[in-house]
Order: structure tokens, then C-alpha cells, then sequence
């Protein structure tokens, strides 16, 4: 029996979507200002040749301040998931290799930050340090951590009794040297799928924080912001605004979704060699 | 100069019955003893104590009259039964060698180690290519004392032949201390110099 | 002896490999079993002798149908005569052939194990199983205790009595007694001994051939992937000179108790497998011709073997 070859499958869809990312950031960066500037002659126009995603009220083209929300959307989600990430290994292996105190500390504050809904929490660390990006980042890379760090946590734990773990131990390697060369190569494949995962949470997480006036500013050409001001005009039947970034939004999500999805599938033992 | 287990009792949690209770023996420098006893006797748990895999609730393990250490080389080596899983699956088996100091490719033929096998991965070799890795490892990292738990148990008869082989001659050339723990009636008395048997207890 | 009875189960030149991925992006083929030849005939126990590791468990695997999504098998499995298909395996597994598995992870965790080792029988089978469990040394409160209960031999007596209370016509026991004392390994042993005398069949999976030459009637000795002889455990008891390949006999001679000797070299593993005769690269006997063929199974004093020497 024939079957696909998974590898070669999830090669092409990784460089694919690797490849409309790129594309979206570098347009969002080369779109020069001019374009997303108002003429109210312009204004209000629903979706045409010229302008593909329309206009907003302000007789802004739709398709480039979108480009340029995605383009915002995709750094916030890189760093925020990366920040989150590099958090959740060095808490996760703090508390399997650490004390059991440490251990009991880092559970506790789990179980907290996972207790408060992610929403809430990230409205109020990015309203306590002043909006803006940098609020904004903070809130959802400390709110984003926690699952990642448990499932670091317990795979540290898992290895650490493993035999060839003791006997590196008993031969006289330091925790150090094992925690670098038998413990990251092996969390590693994990990690990244994690982290991957991760990128659509923080970017919808941005866009719905943006979309409720706690996020980035109103001048920022954010899907969020987009969104929001959309809802003033929908009611005089402007669909465009709310629906072409709103689905723009969803689709790079999507796509991010099924990259992590894939890695996971071909990272994992159990399913690598199908 | 000998391995000794000196009252020794062991359980793994503090409401589970003591897995070893009051257990003392000695292996002295350039013995070979058998520690027989059928399954459920402790015979793993004694392996994983005189290594220091595991430390006793009470009594003590001295190599040479001084505890195991914490830190650096061990002085007692322990063997496993299941070479894979003392082997980084994700790693060369050139790294595995080398865990135990650098690597001395002359001597890959008194332990069976084909070169070729150096740049393969674990899943890629047999068992029992696999276990040749184990002991050259624990031969290779200078200890004065062996602990093998079943290393033959799970391998054909002529692997089990080549591998003790190579154990003996390198145990007779350095004067090694060995603990041969097993359930093999043939293979505790072909190896040992003396018996030790858990069920007497 | 046996060969005018009608088979049980019959294995022709059967084959297993898995698709694998290489470091590149490529797929290989990594060849574990190739031209495995066996007979299993009703009323007896047939060991299979190998290392552990070397592909022995896939065999029984095969026979179920239960090999991972990336296997690719080949030859024929014959049931009763008629080939062994994808849905015939549905059907019989569990009901006509019942597995020991080796692995206790094959216990369901959320399942007592005395419900569970009644498996679809109902309750008419809880006398037959206190029984079981009781010879088989599992205390009286097993039944209520769940998988993670038990410690590791406990729940691989669990396994054998499941098997044991099937109405299975072959049983499939891979390394059924690690982790069981010897009186208990005794026992169970002794209790397929029964079951082949009431007409069924037993395949016991072995890596231990002392174990195998004790309780089975007849021994295949397994050698990278293949069945290089199938013998009566009778002839492992009268020595080298009643078996017929050069492995066997070799094997004999490595036992601790018959001289310890070992051979030079090591059995070919999973992708690496020769083409001709696997053990010709070790062999005394070996001439060009079993480098480049392998030979065919020929009957030579009542047993099986693949060797061109005269033996």
C-alpha cells in the first residue's frame, strides 16, 4: 500500500505559509503611508477593482491598512509568543530540577494566572503599564506561559529518572551538562510545536484586546482597531470594514494552526513514522 | 578494598513494605559474585543501591570504605537489563562512548563495537549491539566495580557468550569487583565465585 | 509426527518491513522479517526462540493484524488453510486467537482486572477465573484492583489469564513470564500444557531457551528475522549433534551450562539483513553459494531447516 509521505507534505505546507507570512509582514512594511491617508472623496466605498477590500468612512484603502494590521498582528504574535515561550521553559525546568518549594511556588501561580480568565488579565497589565505596544506585549506574553510550562515541567520530570539520565549522573556529568545535551534536544521538538501553538492565541488575543480600546492605539493600523471601528458604520450597511480584515485575521491564524498541528503530528514518536 | 552493603533496608514510599530489609554483603576487588533470587526479591532495587542510582533509608554503601559519591565518576558502574533504555535514544552512539571520557577507537574491537555503528542511532542497532555500548561504556569510565543487572537476560545465547567475554577479560586485566545479578540458575553458576541468594534472607 | 495432521496456522515466507523516514526527506524500507517459515499444528506448544529486539514480537502482531500503520508485509499466513485476511484477523482475534501480550501497557486502566480478564464472556466465567488467578498466585482481592495496582508481574499473570479464559484454538504468548517467580512461571507454563493437550495450540515467544527446550514440543530458532530451524525440543536436549543448522548448534554451545562459547561476529539487524543465508558470514560450513541464496527449507530427521550442508 502506497501512502503520502508526511515529511514531504508538511515540508511544502511549512514553506508555504512560511512564505504568505513573509509576504504579508514585507507588504505591510513596503505599503508606503500615503496609501493608508483619507481622502473623503474616497470615503466609504464597498469593495472594487481599485480598492479590493473597499474603503473605510474615512475613505482609507481597506486592503493596505489591513496588510499593515497583519503586518502589526504578526510581530505582536512573534514576540509575544516567543517571550511567552522562553518563560514557560525556564519556569517549567526550574520547578522539576529545583526544590520541591519552588515546585509547590510555580504550581501555585499556575493554577493563579490559569484561574483568571486571559482576557481580564491581560486588560489590566496592559492598562497598568499605559497601553500601547508595550503593555500590550506584556499582558499576553505573561498570561501565555502556563500550559507550555506544565508540559515542560512534566517532561523534565519524566526524564529525569529515565536510566540513561542516571547513568550520565553516576558517569559524573554535571546537572548542567545534562540538562544541555540529554534534556533540550529532547524537549526541544515539543517546544517548538508549543510555541507555534501559540502565535494564534496571542494574535487574536491582541486583536480582541485592540477591538475593546485596551490595546494599541487608535491611530495604529491594527486588525483590532480595524474592527472596532467598524462597528460605528455597520449599521449603515458598511459590511466591508468588519468582514474582509476580520477574515483576513482569521485565515493567517488558521494557517498558523495547521503548522503547529503538523509539526506536533511529525515531531511525536507515535505518529512521526506514519 | 571491597563493595559493601552494610544493613541496608530500602522501600519506595513510607507506607510500602521495605523492599530490601537488613541486607548486608561484600564484593571484593577481583571477585565475581552471583546475587540470585527470583523476581519480587529486590534483586533491581540492590542493583540501583550499590550503584547509587538510589540511596538507602538505612544502612549504608561503601566503595573502599568510603560512601558513594554525590558528584563525579562513580566508582561502581551499573549495566541494565534494557540497553535501550539506558541509551539516549536522540543521540550517535559515538556520543554514548564518549560520556565515559574520549573515545579510544582501538580498543572498539575488545568490545564488539563494530566503527560503523558509531554514527548510527540507537533504534537503528539490536539489543545486543546495544548492550555492547553499555559495557564498553561502564569499562571505559574507570570504575573499580560492576553491577549487572540480567545484562544477558534478554539477548541470544551467543551474544551473552561474546558479551561476559569481554567483561571477564577486562575485569581479570583491572581487577574488577563484579556483581552478576541474575535468575539464571546456569549463568550464576558458570560466573560466579560464590552465590549470593536473596530468598535466604 | 506431526506432519499428517491438518495445520493450524501456517506461515509461508512471510515478511515485515516498515517504512521509515531517512535524515533527508526520503522514505527507506527497513526490511525486520523476510522468508519466515512456520507450522503450528494443533494440540502443541511451538517455541520461537530469539533475542529479544530482533523482531519476534511483530510476529505475533502479524498474525492479528495489529502491526503499526507503517508495516508492509508479505507472504502468506494460512488459518485452517484458508488465508489469513484483514477481516478474517477481525474476526478471530480475541475470540479464536487470543494474544499474552508482552507489554502489561496493553491492560485497559480504567478497567478492573477481574472484569476485564472475563472479557466478553459475562459472569458465568467468575468461578473459571478465581481459579486462574488463584493458581497463578494473584490473591483474592486482584479482581477489584485496578491496572496500576498491580506490580509488573502481577499484571503480566493478569495478561495470561485473560488469554486463558478465551475459548481461543491458539494462543499467542509473548514472553509471558518475566516478572513472575519461577513457581508462577511454572505454573502458567503448565497451564498451556493443558491447553494444548485439550486440543489447542500454543505459540510461545521466547528469548529463553531453556525455558523454550523445557515446556514447548517444538523449538524454531529464530536468527535475524527468519526461521533458520524448526526442531523437537528433544533434540536441544540430546545436544549439538541432533540439531541441524550451524546457528542452532552454535547457540547450544554458548549456553552457559553447555561450554559458554562464543562465536565471532553479530546477528544482522533490522535493515542490514543479507541476501543470502543471514548467518553465513559466521559460519564454518559457509561456501559462495550461501552468500548469494538463501536456501530452502528442506525436512531433514523429522524437523525443518535452511542450511545447504548435508546435515
Amino acid at each position: 500500500m502506497k501512502r503520502k509521505n508526511q515529511r514531504t507534505k508538511l515540508l511544502v505546507l511549512a514553506a508555504g505559509l512560511a512564505g504568505v507570512l513573509i509576504l504579508i509582514y514585507a507588504l505591510g512594511l513596503l505599503i508606503p503611508e500615503k496609501a493608508v491617508e483619507g481622502s473623503f472623496l474616497e470615503a466609504g466605498r464597498p469593495p472594487c477593482l481599485s480598492h479590493p477590500f473597499g474603503t473605510d468612512a474615512l475613505g482609507r484603502d481597506l486592503l493596505a491598512r489591513t496588510l499593515k494590521g497583519l503586518s502589526v498582528s504578526i510581530t505582536v504574535g512573534i514576540v509575544a509568543s516567543g517571550v511567552s515561550a522562553g518563560i514557560a521553559l525556564l519556569v517549567g525546568i526550574a520547578s522539576a530540577m529545583g526544590s520541591r518549594q519552588v515546585d509547590a511556588a510555580v504550581n501555585w501561580i499556575i493554577d493563579l494566572v490559569m484561574g483568571i480568565p486571559h482576557t481580564v488579565l491581560i486588560l489590566l497589565i496592559s492598562f497598568a503599564l499605559g497601553r500601547g505596544m508595550t503593555g500590550l506585549l506584556a499582558g499576553i506574553a505573561a498570561t501565555h506561559w502556563c500550559s507550555l510550562a506544565r508540559l515542560v515541567r512534566g517532561e523534565v520530570l519524566q526524564q529525569r529518572s529515565r536510566p540513561y539520565i542516571m547513568v550520565s549522573r553516576r558517569l559524573g556529568k554535571s546537572g548542567g551538562w545534562i540538562l544541555l545535551h540529554h534534556l533540550f534536544p529532547h524537549l526541544g521538538p515539543q517546544f517548538l510545536a508549543g510555541l507555534v501553538l501559540l502565535f494564534p492565541h496571542a494574535i487574536l488575543h491582541e486583536a480582541s484586546v485592540s477591538f475593546l480600546g485596551y490595546g494599541l492605539p487608535p491611530e495604529q493600523p491594527a486588525i483590532g482597531i480595524i474592527l472596532s471601528e467598524s462597528m460605528r458604520y455597520l449599521s449603515a450597511g458598511m459590511w466591508w470594514p468588519a468582514v474582509l480584515p476580520g477574515a483576513a485575521l482569521l485565515g493567517v491564524v488558521l494557517l498558523m494552526d495547521r503548522l503547529g498541528e503538523q509539526l506536533r503530528r511529525v515531531l511525536d514518536p507515535v505518529t512521526a513514522q506514519e | 578494598m571491597a563493595l559493601e552493603a552494610k544493613n541496608v533496608f530500602f522501600r519506595y514510599t513510607r507506607k510500602s513494605p521495605w523492599v530490601l530489609e537488613d541486607c548486608s554483603l561484600t564484593i571484593e576487588r577481583g571477585e565475581c559474585v552471583a546475587v540470585t533470587g527470583p523476581s519480587g526479591y529486590g534483586k533491581t532495587t540492590l542493583a540501583r543501591l550499590l550503584a547509587g542510582w538510589q540511596t538507602p533509608d538505612k544502612g549504608e554503601i561503601l566503595a573502599d570504605g568510603k560512601p558513594l559519591p554525590t558528584r563525579g565518576p562513580c566508582p561502581v558502574q551499573l549495566i541494565c537489563q534494557h540497553p535501550q533504555e539506558a541509551i539516549n535514544p536522540r543521540w550517535k552512539l559515538r556520543k554514548v562512548l564518549e560520556e565515559s571520557g574520549k573515545l579510544q577507537e582501538d580498543r572498539l574491537g575488545e568490545f564488539g563495537i563494530e566503527r560503523a555503528w558509531l554514527d548510527r542511532f540507537a533504534g537503528e542497532l539490536s539489543g545486543g549491539e546495544l548492550q555492547r555500548f553499555c559495557v564498553a561504556r561502564a569499562l571505559l569510565s574507570g570504575a573499580d566495580y560492576l553491577v549487572c543487572d540480567e545484562i544477558s537476560t534478554m539477548l541470544d545465547g551467543i551474544t551473552q557468550a561474546q558479551i561476559w567475554e569481554t567483561v571477564l577479560k577486562e575485569a581479570k586485566k583491572r581487577n574488577l569487583g563484579i556483581a552478576v545479578i541474575t535468575h539464571n540458575f546456569h549463568l550464576a553458576k558458570k560466573l560466579g565465585s560464590r552465590r549470593i541468594d536473596l530468598t535466604a534472607r | 509426527m506431526t506432519e499428517n495432521r491438518e495445520s493450524l496456522l501456517s506461515i509461508r515466507d512471510f515478511g515485515v518491513s516498515f517504512q521509515r523516514y531517512d535524515s533527508r526527506m526520503g522514505q527507506t524500507r527497513l526490511q525486520v522479517i523476510s522468508n519466515l517459515h512456520l507450522t503450528v499444528y494443533p494440540g502443541e506448544i511451538l517455541a520461537v526462540v530469539g533475542s529479544s529486539g530482533s523482531g519476534k514480537s511483530l510476529l505475533a502482531l502479524a498474525i492479528l493484524g495489529m502491526l503499526p500503520l507503517n508495516a508492509v508485509t508479505g507472504g502468506e499466513i494460512l488459518y485452517r488453510g484458508k488465508e489469513l485476511t484483514p477481516e478474517r484477523q477481525k474476526q478471530l482475534r480475541g475470540k479464536k486467537i487470543a494474544l499474552v501480550p508482552q507489554s502489561v501497557t496493553f491492560l485497559d486502566p480504567l478497567m478492573k482486572t477481574g472484569k476485564q480478564a472475563d472479557g466478553q464472556g459475562g459472569t458465568g466465567l467468575t468461578q473459571k477465573r478465581r481459579d486462574i488467578f488463584r493458581r497463578l498466585g494473584l490473591p483474592g482481592k486482584t479482581e477489584n484492583l485496578y491496572p496500576f495496582q498491580l506490580s509488573g508481574g502481577m499484571a503480566r499473570r493478569v495478561l495470561v489469564s485473560t488469554a486463558l479464559l478465551t475459548e481461543a484454538e491458539l494462543i499467542l504468548a509473548d514472553e509471558p513470564t518475566p516478572g513472575m517467580s519461577l513457581e508462577q512461571a511454572l505454573e502458567a507454563l503448565r497451564m498451556f500444557r493443558e491447553m494444548a493437550e485439550e486440543g489447542r495450540a500454543v505459540l510461545l515467544i521466547t528469548h529463553d531457551l531453556d525455558l523454550a527446550v523445557e515446556f514447548a514440543d517444538r523449538v524454531a530458532v529464530f536468527y535475524a528475522g527468519t526461521t533458520v530451524e524448526t526442531a523437537r525440543a528433544s533434540d536441544f536436549q540430546n545436544g549439538p549433534d541432533a540439531l541441524r543448522h550451524p546457528y542452532s548448534r552454535a547457540l547450544w554451545e554458548s549456553l552457559p551450562q553447555n561450554g559458554f562459547r562464543p562465536v565471532n561476529g553479530f546477528q544482522p539487524y533490522a535493515g542490514n539483513l543479507p541476501g543470502g543465508c543471514p548467518y553465513a558470514p559466521r559460519c564454518p560450513l559457509r561456501t559462495a553459494r550461501c552468500e548469494t541464496a538463501l536456501p530452502p527449507v528442506r525436512t531433514v530427521r523429522g524437523g525443518e531447516v535452511r542450511c545447504y550442508d548435508g546435515a
